[in-house]
């Protein structure tokens, strides 16, 4: 191997690392906030950029209609239970928020001139019809066994990963998106070539994990997340209710899934069913920070796209036998230095 | 009438009838149904009794399958030569993942499966010695007895034989000492306390299931003759474990049938949805994911509980009664002479970060005497109770038990020693008898392997086992609640039924924490007689207690803490009378 | 007479079938310290806990003159000025003691409050203590400081009640009495508190009324200065055998 290819090949794995990076804090602070293994994210990933890719092509998003029903959906569960509690002053704005909110998106979506809409706006539009699906899908799956153990949230939450694959293949089928890069071209640097776009990820990587740090570490929202994470019943006695919390964490993982599919569809066909595997790599990242680290989580993430560029330059058929057989050493490091294990009783 | 034992005749007769009666399309797919719940038997160890979950389980089937898939073909052993090479392989394999994540938490085995669940996939897939996406082919068929079982519908009675097999063994060894221990890993501490070695059972349930799936995947290679790397996706470890969560992991008959419904319903709904959609697309896959949610917000312990409960109602409730045979008393300690002292506590002080919980402790209890340790709340009663059974170890000092140190010593050591020890917050297993969680107290004085109980060699000792417990729930006064289930009974009761076990394991030192808590004016009195009496044969006991008139009444001596330190200590009548005293639980600050 | 802020009728609490509390009828009025003592076990922070809303409650209890239904969540209790100092502390260990404090404002701050670092000020002048340590981490703080720290969160939520459960719990005595202290100078600030001890004669001392609570019941109740002479108290303490032993 020359420089000039380990070099492309160290650009691959950072760009994929950054992604990786996003998805494993979203993941990371999804379990430390609602205790729930977050296998649908990946899922977001590819909602993201599929949708970016129907924008692009000047159609509307197919998601559209899973956001409304959803929104229906969460208005009739909020519905009764606010005639539960005899608490029906509170319906017009249930109903508003939820459920007429989406169908006023859409009607106000439909007449834009999508195609020719400036690229910021066309990212606007997908997520808009993909984010809101987050805490949708909080409130109706997640929400009502919030107490429950670890395990029985992972299978709810693998259940839904099968839910939004198979809504998935029917809204956009099984012939992958590409979308136009951010901008064209690329330079040159050394003996290799950079492409633009790959600056573009690393970058809006870079600025969405500061984003993140920020908005923990100086809002109080972000600190009432950091709260709930710590100290769940110190964080309700508070009048932080682990409903909002929830809803707020998978919003934000909602955003940073697909956000990160809108950034990489420039530069790989995502189909349907691409956003597991990727999702799964981000957990690898989680993994290796314990669940809990975000540092560590990061930079786990990155030596999961290096591992991963390398080994598909040497070994390529085994490129996932040797990412995920990451995780093994890591575990088995994890195993001989904690002396402690969890008494789960419930 | 209906009771269970008929309906579950009436069934394995109908699926007898199966092969001899119904069209080749649903002979395969009742083969299929058996496959997958041998696989889903296997998670209902792992998951319903241990506690623990996984995603990987495919990838053992195909360990099982591809290794007498390679070995068949390539090298022309026999198949049943392959099946013992597929289960030591599996063996091996668990053994070592569970050696890798079963000490670390719950979490991390689900994660660690998925990605172990793809890492194999993918190397099924791109092994040229395995055929790659392709596979392997002309796989032998099974020869038993010179009969060639060539044909699905001849197979079919290999499978379900198989299949039953594994459910009467199982059922064999839940119901039994090792079954008794399996059943408890949940509550850790409690576990660990009663001198069992939790790590050791989760490894053999790690182990089991694996080899379960490994099984299976052996039949499923001899019933395809073809292998190729499709049906141990992780996709399908998913499904398993889908069939044994809805079918209801906590009961072996869940498994089965968690495993018909999710492939009955899978097949139903890849027929029908198409037709009714009129699109192409997954639609079978987000209606079971929809189902799924739905099934476990309404009944998180799947449905076969529901079923039982429906069929509960139909058929008279089985009544809450048993016998319990008479047995040869189980061997017991020597006696400790009366006054001689068991349990030195030497200066113990217990750190928790900065905080110190206990500050150079000291107190010693005798063979034949009930000491009482009270103080104020939070004075750290209970951190010492942990320091000296070796739940929570101290941070400096010594505590010495029948003269030897015990300080750095784990709880399941300590048990051995002749220590045990009862909880502030209740710690039984809520679904088993009163008298099984009273004989996983006798767990040390039994010798016998799961293996030996599955095929039942274990009688004669289980008989021995169960007689104590009931004879030490006699003593305690529970006599006539040795089949309840132990969460029914109030939690006065709850602590009793603790007592009785740890009464099972024959100690020379009986911890007690709060053993009056909760209960009524006589019962108090029936506890205060019967610790009165284990005195009186020699016991050494330690107790917490908040109940004065109990305290004052029983113990010979008190020890008061406060602020995790020595206060005061004497007799019950000194104590009452000592400002000192006094002034820690009234307070005497004059503002 | 002073109006009443909070009262509970005939409230039973049950773990499962075992009730831990059984008919208490209690009644705090605005600006008063109303104390409910009792010995461990008695059932005292399963009464706090089901005012809170944590725990589900058969009876009636109602808060400002509104009847707080068994749905009413937490969230909403604290919105309305009824906070609690648990038992626990229950503090954000790896937070500052400044973001522990701003997060006692959460409830309402979603309400619109915006004034917090006015909030925090009035804070600090009255635990100084806490200003000295504000980018400490609780986590590292002493015992008084923890519980001071727990205090001062909850009055960034500015209660109308608040409820305290064993302030002086694990306490020198030292530090209690500065605690009992700043007690006497919250009600003086008018603010309502509900004081759960097991320290009889402080929380006596400082409190208007009281209940003694005695497996999950009331059994005594009066103006705080009678009971705290009356002997009846010290038996239900220590089990000097007198008619009232716990026992019975």
């Amino acid at each position: 191997m020359n420089a000039s290819v380990a070099l492309i090949l160290v650009q691959d794995g950072v760009t994929n690392g950054a992604i990786y990076a996003l998805l494993s804090l979203a993941l990371v602070l999804v379990f430390a906030v609602t205790r729930v293994i977050f296998i649908p994210q990946g899922e977001f990933v590819a909602y993201g950029a599929l949708s970016m890719a129907a924008v692009s092509a000047g159609f509307l998003p197919p998601t559209m209609w899973l956001v409304v029903t959803l929104g229906i959906a969460v208005a009739l569960v909020e519905s009764v239970a606010a005639l539960r509690e005899g608490a029906a002053a509170r319906l017009p704005m249930i109903i508003l928020k939820n459920a007429a909110l989406p169908i006023l998106a859409l009607v106000a979506v439909r007449y834009l001139p999508l195609k020719t809409l400036a690229y910021p706006l066309q990212i606007a539009v997908a997520l808009l019809f993909v984010v809101p699906l987050g805490p949708q899908i909080y409130r109706l799956a997640f929400q009502p066994v919030a107490e429950a153990t670890v395990l029985l949230l992972l299978i709810v939450s693998v259940a839904v990963h099968f839910v939004l694959l198979g809504l998935g293949l029917y809204f956009f089928g099984a012939e992958g998106g590409r979308t136009p890069a951010f901008s064209d071209g690329g330079f040159n640097l050394g003996s290799s070539y950079i492409q633009f776009q790959t600056l573009w990820i690393v970058g809006i990587a870079a600025v969405l994990i500061a984003g993140l740090a920020l908005f923990f570490e100086h809002s109080i929202y972000g600190k009432a997340l950091r709260a709930t994470a710590i100290n769940r019943t110190g964080a309700r006695l508070m009048g932080i209710s682990a409903d909002l919390a929830g809803k707020l964490c998978f919003t934000l993982a909602a955003l940073v899934g697909a956000f990160s599919g809108i950034l990489i569809a420039p530069i790989t066909t995502v189909y349907y069913d691409t956003g597991f595997l990727i999702g799964l790599k981000g957990f690898v990242g989680a993994i290796v920070g314990g669940l809990a680290s975000y540092p560590l989580a990061a930079a786990g993430a990155i030596l999961v796209g290096l591992l991963e560029s390398y080994s598909s330059f040497y070994a390529s058929a085994y490129k996932e036998v040797i990412v995920f057989t990451l995780i093994i050493p890591v575990l088995l490091w994890r195993s001989l230095t904690t002396h402690h294990v969890d008494d789960e009783e419930h | 009438m209906i009771t269970p034992n008929r309906a579950l005749l009436a069934f394995m007769l109908a699926v007898a009838m199966v092969p001899l009666f119904a069209a080749q399309f649903t002979v395969t797919l009742v083969n299929y149904i058996g496959l997958s719940a041998l696989v889903a038997l296997g998670l209902v160890l792992l998951t319903g009794i241990g506690g623990l979950t996984s995603f990987g389980q495919a990838a053992f089937v195909g360990l099982g399958a591809y290794t007498t898939a390679y070995l068949t073909t390539r090298h022309g052993m026999s198949p049943w030569g392959t099946l013992i090479v597929g289960m030591a392989v599996t063996t091996a394999v668990s053994l070592a993942l569970g050696f890798i994540t079963l000490r670390l938490s719950g979490h991390f085995l689900p994660l660690g499966t998925i990605a172990w669940g793809i890492s194999l996939y993918f190397l099924f897939g791109n092994m040229e010695a395995l055929g790659g996406h392709g596979g392997i082919d002309s796989i032998p068929p099974v020869d038993l007895f010179g009969l060639e079982l060539g044909s699905s519908r001849a197979f079919f009675y290999v499978i379900w034989v198989t299949l039953l097999a594994a459910i009467v063994t199982t059922r064999n060894m839940l119901d039994s000492r090792e079954g008794r221990a399996m059943r408890s890993l949940r509550s850790m501490t409690m576990t660990e306390a009663m001198g069992i070695n939790t790590l050791r059972y989760r490894m053999v349930l790690f182990m089991l299931a694996a080899q379960f799936a490994c099984v299976s995947g052996w039949l499923y290679a001899h019933l395809q003759r073809f292998v190729n790397p499709t049906p141990f996706s992780l996709g399908h470890g998913i499904e398993y474990l889908f069939m044994a969560v809805l079918g209801g992991a906590a009961a072996v008959w869940g498994a089965v049938f968690g495993a018909g419904a999710v492939t009955f319903l899978k097949e139903w709904l890849q027929d029908l949805l198409p037709k009714l959609l009129g699109a192409s697309g997954n639609f079978e896959m987000v209606v079971f994911g929809l189902l799924t949610i739905a099934v476990l917000h309404r009944a998180r312990d799947g449905m076969w509980p529901i079923l039982m409960r429906a069929f509960g109602n139909l058929a008279p409730q089985r009544a809450q009664t048993g016998s319990v045979e008479p047995a040869l008393p189980l061997p017991r300690r020597d006696p400790q002479p009366h006054g001689r002292e068991v349990l030195q506590v030497v200066k113990v002080t217990k750190r928790f970060g900065g905080l110190v919980a206990n500050n150079n402790m000291n107190l010693t209890v005798r063979a034949g005497e009930v000491m009482a340790l009270i103080g104020p709340n939070g004075a750290g009663k209970s951190t010492l109770f942990n320091c000296i059974s070796g739940v929570n170890p101290p941070s400096e000092g010594e505590i010495r038990f029948m003269g030897q140190r015990i300080d750095a010593m784990g709880s399941r050591e300590i048990a051995r020693l002749g220590m045990s020890r009862s909880f502030q917050h209740v710690r039984l297993n809520a679904e088993m008898t009163v008298l099984e969680n009273a004989a996983l107290g006798a767990h040390l004085r039994g010798r016998k392997n799961f293996v030996q109980s599955a095929w039942r060699l274990d009688r004669e000792e289980e008989r021995r086992l169960l007689w104590e417990a009931a004879h030490q729930l006699e003593r305690c006064g529970l006599g006539e609640h040795l089949f309840d289930a132990a969460g029914s009974l109030p939690l006065g009761k709850q602590r009793i039924v603790e007592i009785a076990r740890a009464l099972c394991s024959d100690p020379t030192l009986l911890l007690l924490d709060e053993p009056a808590a909760g209960l009524r004016h006589l019962e108090k009195r029936a506890l205060a007689e019967l610790l009165a009496k284990l005195r009186g044969e020699g016991m050494a006991i330690l107790l917490v207690e908040h109940d004065m008139d109990f305290v004052m009444g029983l113990a010979d001596r008190v020890v008061v803490m406060e602020f995790g330190e020595h206060l005061a200590e004497g007799l019950p009548q000194e104590i009452q009378t000592n400002p000192k005293v006094l002034e820690a639980y009234l307070g005497g600050v004059d503002a | 007479m002073k109006p009443t802020l909070l009262e509970t009728r005939d409230l039973c609490v049950a773990y499962g079938r075992v009730e831990a509390i059984h008919k208490v009828s209690i009644r705090i009025r605005q600006g008063e310290i109303v104390t409910v003592i009792g010995p461990n076990g008695a059932g005292k922070t399963t009464l706090l806990s089901a005012l809170m809303g944590l725990l589900p409650a058969r009876g009636e209890i109602s808060y400002q003159g509104q009847p707080t239904s068994r749905s009413t969540a937490v969230d909403a209790l604290v919105g309305r000025g009824l906070v609690l100092v648990p038992e626990k502390r229950e503090l954000f260990g790896s937070m500052s003691v400044a973001d522990n404090l701003l997060l006692g404002a959460f409830a309402r701050h979603r309400r619109g409050a915006r004034d917090h670092a006015k909030t925090m000020d009035e804070v600090f002048a009255i635990f100084p203590r806490l200003a000295e340590r504000r980018t400490q981490e609780a986590g590292t703080l002493s015992g008084g400081e923890r519980q001071m720290l727990a205090m001062g969160r909850a009055l960034m939520a500015k209660p109308t009640l608040l409820m305290l459960d064993e302030p002086s719990l694990g306490l020198a005595p030292l530090i209690v009495r500065e605690i009992f202290r700043i007690v006497q100078q919250l009600k003086a600030m008018g603010v309502s508190i509900l004081l759960v001890e097991q320290n009889a004669r402080a929380a006596l001392q400082v409190a208007d009324y009281g209940y003694v609570l005695e497996n999950g019941s009331v059994a005594l109740e009066n103006d705080a200065r009678s009971l705290l002479d009356d002997p009846r108290v010290i038996e239900s303490y220590l089990g000097l055998g007198g008619s009232h032993s716990i026992a019975a």
